[in-house]
């Protein structure tokens, strides 16, 4: 075999190795997989915990904290005017404080730190601050924001042709509107961070963070540093989900903080309802929309205004409300279309990435444009669907971006016929005629979803490769592990480019001082970007090893294998540790970085035109609900998904992406409820008022295939990213209470007007709705 | 005093810990046991689950508890069994093996939690009869989606168990009882039968009673308030009776949820069911009915449908027992009919009379492990299809669970009919003026307790209500 070259494209061997499961299963399952609280305290390790803001917005007028200091067990108190460098844990427009500095714009924002020998004390003593406020008028809410002219930016717009004369010159046409509520992240492990200090002024950062490069800036600008004198390290993370891609570096910013006004050691382990209270959720929508379609539910002109609740400050937003936008087709084409887009900012706590990154509301409205459009004809919605595909000659999205891997319709296909859709809707028909008070619905939603990160430039990664004199291999790369499978999927491209097995790679820790100016692990991206970096890197290990051992032996390069069997080089047979070990004495690196950059990506934002995504990776699901029109509640009976991963890297890895993200999209969609009240408290900040799905909630049936066919681009063995598609595969819970919903009044030639998340409340109002 | 416990068979001794720190952080922190994890302090979440055994004749009873709400001398005495138990020489136990893998963990921070809960199941801890997916309601995956350990907890039914060593550790604890303690500044009392806690009582009226501290330990861990002096009753060996007969089961205040649910769903199946929907199993297996009472929610799940059979509380002091109607205790938002010194003895609970239609019905945002929004309770007779006597009970629907009064008299003496359930309907606005809170507004409330009236109506028809029965096509 021919070592290949860097720039052709790998490709998964056909005989595929088995699915290797999670790299630290084993450790999960015996409790010794470590988390950064986990790790042991050197002593004199501080602890810390903010004093939150108990107004919306208001002004400071004064800061009273001798109570605080006078508190047992606490060493020192902070607030903005201690901070050396700059007071920002912001992303992108620096205007996120890690401190309040004279004015607090949502309720819970931190406003001092207190820094404790405990833990106890230090969440003891943070409530003892009098902080005195003159309050202003907040805008809690869309419309608060919208009639004040509070935006994070300008309003955003997207449009082709001219979609005001299409909807004029309609066949038919209507106007609806959507709320879709917010969502928090629920990560099981909490926001934590841990600080150590180094010689020199250094600084050691330990901490549970999607984007330690990120971490490691931010650190450096508000301590007046250098980023070289600030190593970031994160091992794993209990759960992320886009809750700790810009949101965890305030916690990392509190205790290097604390590190260099004491010299000591300090921790941030956040309590449960002050994550819940301070961090960022999913954005919440208001959506409007007005549409045009012939008799048989073809679409002609799609109006869409996306309303998004942005929070206090920019945080992601610009590109979480873009991604709205270049959604808000998914699988289907909108001749004359405007896509409006609204970054209201409002006095809560700002809102931030969360899986699907602003996709899975944008794809929401659409799936709701097309049931509209059916209920009003009274056709199935199924048929709309399909009738509105993109498809030959209609395969422009409204952002000019021609598909090039259209699957969609093949996928809705095969996934109609294996989850007997159309027998199904008849036994439910019958199921419905025969039944008073309990009534099922069922829905098929494809999803389409646009991969790489629309800002360019963070569409880059690099690896780390070292291979030891003993054949034992350590790989480092820039993505991040959150259980999402990433480092096992590295150490198989590893292991299959020396033909060693998957145990003889070992990741390590991600760390900004082994690899530099990572990118988030964040976009459904550290598959993509990191394994090709990897691949790369242990590519130029493997090349120097042929050429060094095609001289030794007395053969061309090409000619020297590595497979399963050991390295073959001429007639000579080795083992790889013996390859390694005759490498390092001939004095060949074994050590090497690689780097991927994504191609082809282009986009203008100015005009909201060009090519933003290398590929789009596309899945479909059926889904079966039962809903009790008495009281509301419902029930997921039955799901049918079929998935497109490209070629995929671990099966099973993917499958538990695709589950997973499924029941967190229905969680969304069902039970997580996040309300603010008038005064901008956040009424939902603990398990006990906020309700992720629990095993049961998990639909009876549950039915996972894989689509069988290869990424058409060549990304890492021709595979597509799994971390976010899936969660929008969820949207069929949704749309199939909607249809149980309207089973109630078959003869109403109208949608149920339900918001989401369809709570048993929200399902019952929606009921009402359909009576009146 | 010290805290002493059985760790693995190895006696860990805690001098003068502060009762009111938690297994958990004592695990954690000293015994530098970090599988045990912090999800949320409060019970909810599971990721702090580990198995609490004591003595029990000749086998070891096992339950699963959260560590982080757990006052750390409630575990004295008592073999506490965590994540590390399970692979000691660093061999995976089956069920462990299983789970590795099958995928059952992503990013790994809840998985201890589950383990220790399928693991609980599958040696016989309090409530192992239950599915699976009842074993793990208390505990919440972010990332799995739950298919692959569901999978891994039919796969591992049952494993063996060896308690030897537990036994014969535990009974080296006996005898060992913390009575009366101070440890930094604060007061624990642990009474071993039921006149030292008259006792105990008589002389700290103010002492705060803490039976399975699923509420009190909130106070601590997020109320983060100081409490100066416990009576712990989880010791008081005369209060863990349940005594079933004809008549009726009598629990006593130590009897925890999931002891007693076999007894309570034997009286009714709709009983047995709202147990099954109270907490997670470690709530359960902790908390006690009693104390569900003497807290005085006004939702508590367990009350309303109490009130609706015609439970009879009894209380005890120095001066005496009282027994009251349950609805009586409750007097209004935060406040009982329970005297200084005064502590719950014991629910007296009658058994149905034969044919009496009862139904009890929750409403949640969430099936499993969650608050009602409505819960609504029904006990009718019927006679010759008149309804001969009706009670009639809520929670969620004012500052206390209490009886429907007004809809109670639109449906006595009236024909079991569409219309009286409609009139019945119709008076719960006379009976209710809810309240809009985080788990509903008062409109909803007030269209669902009706909507109960008609689920009732219905299912005694024979019409399927429960789309929790319901199959997929």
């Amino acid at each position: 075999m021919a070592p290949r070259d860097f720039d052709t494209n790998p490709l998964w061997p056909d005989a595929a190795m088995p699915a290797p499961a999670h790299d630290s299963a084993h450790l999960h399952v015996a409790g010794l997989a470590r988390y950064v609280d986990d790790e042991p305290e050197l002593p004199g390790t501080l602890h810390l915990a903010f004093g939150l803001s108990s107004e919306a917005r208001a002004r400071i007028v004064s800061i009273d904290l001798a109570a605080v200091r006078a508190f047992p067990g606490v060493v020192a108190v902070y607030t903005a005017a201690d901070i050396p460098g700059e007071n920002n844990v912001g992303p992108i427009a620096h205007d996120d404080r890690v401190l309040a500095d004279g004015e607090v714009v949502s309720h819970g924002q931190p406003v001092f730190l207190v820094t404790a020998e405990t833990r106890a004390a230090a969440r003891k003593a943070a409530r003892l601050g009098k902080v005195t406020y003159e309050p202003l008028e907040p805008a809690i809410t869309v419309e608060a924001a919208r009639a004040a002219g509070s935006r994070i930016e300008a309003d955003q717009r997207m449009a082709r042709g001219d979609a005001g004369q299409a909807l004029a010159g309609a066949q038919h046409r209507f106007a609806g509107s959507l709320r879709i509520g917010a969502q928090d992240h629920f990560y099981l492990e909490g926001q934590v961070a841990h600080a150590r200090p180094g010689e020199d002024g250094q600084i050691h950062v330990v901490s549970s963070s999607q984007h330690p490069s990120e971490v490691q800036h931010l650190v450096a600008h508000l301590l007046g540093r250098p980023s070289a004198d600030v190593t970031v390290e994160v091992r794993r993370m209990g759960g992320a989900f886009g809750g700790k891609e810009s949101q965890a570096a305030l916690f990392a910013a509190a205790a290097a903080l604390v590190v260099h006004r004491t010299g000591r050691p300090a921790k941030f382990r956040c309590d449960r309802d002050d994550d819940m209270i301070v961090t960022g959720k999913r954005h919440d929508f208001e959506v409007d929309y007005e549409v045009g379609h012939d008799g048989a539910g073809r679409l002609s002109a799609v109006k869409l205004r996306f309303g998004g609740r942005c929070g206090a400050t920019m945080d992601l937003s610009p590109s979480i409300n873009d991604r709205t936008m270049f959604h808000a087709d998914n699988c289907y084409f909108l001749p004359d279309v405007e896509i409006v887009s609204e970054r209201l900012k409002t006095n809560t706590v700002s809102a931030t990435a969360f899986r699907g990154f602003g996709g899975p509301q944008g794809m929401l409205a659409i799936e709701r444009v097309c049931d509209h459009v059916a209920a009003r004809l009274g056709l199935d919605a199924l048929d709309v669907r399909v009738r509105n595909l993109y498809g030959p000659g209609r395969d422009v999205t409204p952002y000019g971006m021609k598909l090039e891997d259209n699957i969609a319709p093949q996928m809705i296909a095969r996934l109609r016929e294996t989850s007997r859709y159309e027998a199904r809707g008849e036994a439910i028909a019958a199921f419905n005629a025969g039944s008073r008070v309990l009534k099922k619905g069922i829905a098929l939603t494809p999803v389409k979803f646009g991969i790489s990160f629309t800002t360019k430039h963070l569409n880059q990664a690099g690896a780390l490769v070292h291979v030891y004199a003993d054949g034992s291999i350590q790989a480092n790369h820039g993505g991040t592990e959150m259980g999402q499978g990433l480092h096992i999927k590295i150490a198989q491209i590893v292991a299959d480019v020396f033909g060693v097995g998957v145990d003889a790679v070992r990741i390590t820790a991600t760390r900004t001082d082994k690899v530099p100016n990572t990118s988030a692990t964040a976009a459904s991206s550290g598959a993509d970007l990191n394994g090709m970096a990897a691949w790369r890197a242990a590519m130029a290990i493997r090349a120097r090893m042929a050429d060094f051992l095609a001289a030794v032996f007395g053969c061309a390069a090409e000619d020297v294998q590595f497979s399963a069997g050991g390295v073959v080089a001429g007639e000579a047979r080795l083992s790889f540790a013996e390859a390694a070990r005759k490498a390092w004495m001939g004095r060949i690196s074994l050590s090497s970085t690689g780097f991927y950059a994504t191609p082809e990506i282009e986009y203008d934002r100015a005009t909201h035109r060009g090519r933003p995504f290398y590929y789009f990776a596309y899945g479909a699901a059926v889904s079966e609900v039962v809903v009790d029109t008495l009281t509301g509640e419902h029930k997921v009976l039955a799901v049918d998904i079929l998935h497109d991963v490209g070629r995929s890297l671990n099966p099973a890895i993917d499958r538990g992406q695709i589950q997973g993200g499924f029941v967190q999209g229905q969680g969304w969609l069902t039970t997580e409820v996040v309300e603010w009240d008038a005064k901008g408290r956040l009424l939902n900040h603990s398990p006990a008022t906020y309700k992720v799905p629990t095993a049961s909630d998990r639909p009876k049936r549950m039915r996972i295939d894989l689509w069988d066919g290869d990424n058409v681009k060549p990304t890492i063995h021709r595979s597509k990213a799994v971390g976010e598609p899936p969660l929008m595969l969820a949207n069929s819970v949704f749309c199939a209470i909607s249809a149980a919903i309207a089973a109630i009044a078959p003869e109403v030639r109208d949608l149920p007007k339900l918001d989401a998340p369809a709570t048993p409340e929200a399902v019952l109002r929606a009921i009402a709705g359909m009576r009146a | 005093m010290a805290v002493r416990f059985l760790l693995d068979g190895e006696v860990v001794e805690l001098p003068a810990p502060d009762p009111t720190g938690t297994l958990l952080e004592t695990l954690r922190g000293p015994l530098r046991r970090t599988g045990t994890k912090e999800g949320c302090a409060e019970g909810d979440c599971g990721a702090c689950t580990v198995l609490l055994g004591e003595a029990d004749g000749g086998r070891v009873a096992w339950r699963a508890v959260n560590a982080c709400i757990l006052f750390l001398p409630m575990v004295h005495g008592k073999a506490v069994m965590t994540v590390e138990s399970l692979a000691p020489d660093g061999r995976l136990n089956p069920l462990q093996s299983c789970m590795a893998m099958n995928g059952s963990s992503q990013c790994g921070f809840c998985t201890p939690g589950f383990v220790m809960s399928l693991h609980g199941r599958a040696i016989g801890a309090l409530g192992c009869e239950l599915p699976v997916a009842d074993a793990i309601a208390g505990n919440l995956c972010r990332c799995t989606g739950y298919g692959p350990i569901l999978a891994a907890g039919e796969a591992v039914q049952s494993l063996a168990q060896d308690d030897a060593a537990a036994l014969a550790g535990l009974s080296g604890l006996t005898g060992d009882a913390i009575v009366d303690g101070v440890f930094q500044g604060r007061q624990w009392f642990a009474p071993r039968s039921s006149s030292d806690l008259v006792d105990v009582l008589a002389a700290h009226p103010d002492a705060r009673i803490v039976a399975g501290a699923t509420d009190v330990g909130l106070w601590v861990t997020k109320g983060l308030r100081d409490l100066d002096c416990l009576v712990f009753i989880g010791d008081v060996a005369d209060l863990k009776t349940i005594d079933e007969t004809a008549e009726g089961v009598r629990l006593g205040a130590g009897v925890r949820y999931a002891e007693a649910h076999g007894a309570l769903a034997r009286l009714h199946p709709d009983l047995g069911e709202l147990v099954r929907r109270i907490g997670g199993l470690q709530v359960r297996s902790s908390a006690t009915v009693c104390g569900n009472i003497a807290n005085g929610s006004p939702i508590g799940d367990g009350p309303p449908a109490l009130i609706a059979l015609g439970a009879e509380l009894t209380l005890r002091s120095a001066a005496g027992r009282r027994t009251m109607p349950l609805e009586d205790y409750f007097l209004d938002y935060g406040k009982q009919d329970r005297r200084a010194a005064e502590f719950v003895e014991s629910v007296f609970v009658p058994r149905p009379v034969e044919g009496a239609m009862v139904h009890i019905f929750k409403l949640s945002r969430r099936f499993d492990s969650d608050i009602s929004s409505v819960l609504g309770a029904f006990a009718l007779t019927v006679e010759g299809g008149m309804i001969a006597a009706a009670r009639v009970a809520f929670g969620g629907m004012a500052a206390t669970p209490r009886r429907a009064s007004a809809c109670e008299a639109a449906l006595v003496g009236q024909p079991f009919s569409e219309a009286t359930i409609a009139a019945a309907a119709e008076a719960l606005k006379r009976d209710f003026i809810p309240l809009s809170d985080v788990r509903g507004t008062a409109a909803y409330r007030i269209e669902a307790a009706a909507a109960l009236l008609w689920r009732l109506w219905h299912r005694e028809q024979g019409a399927g209500v429960s789309v929790l029965d319901v199959e997929p096509c």
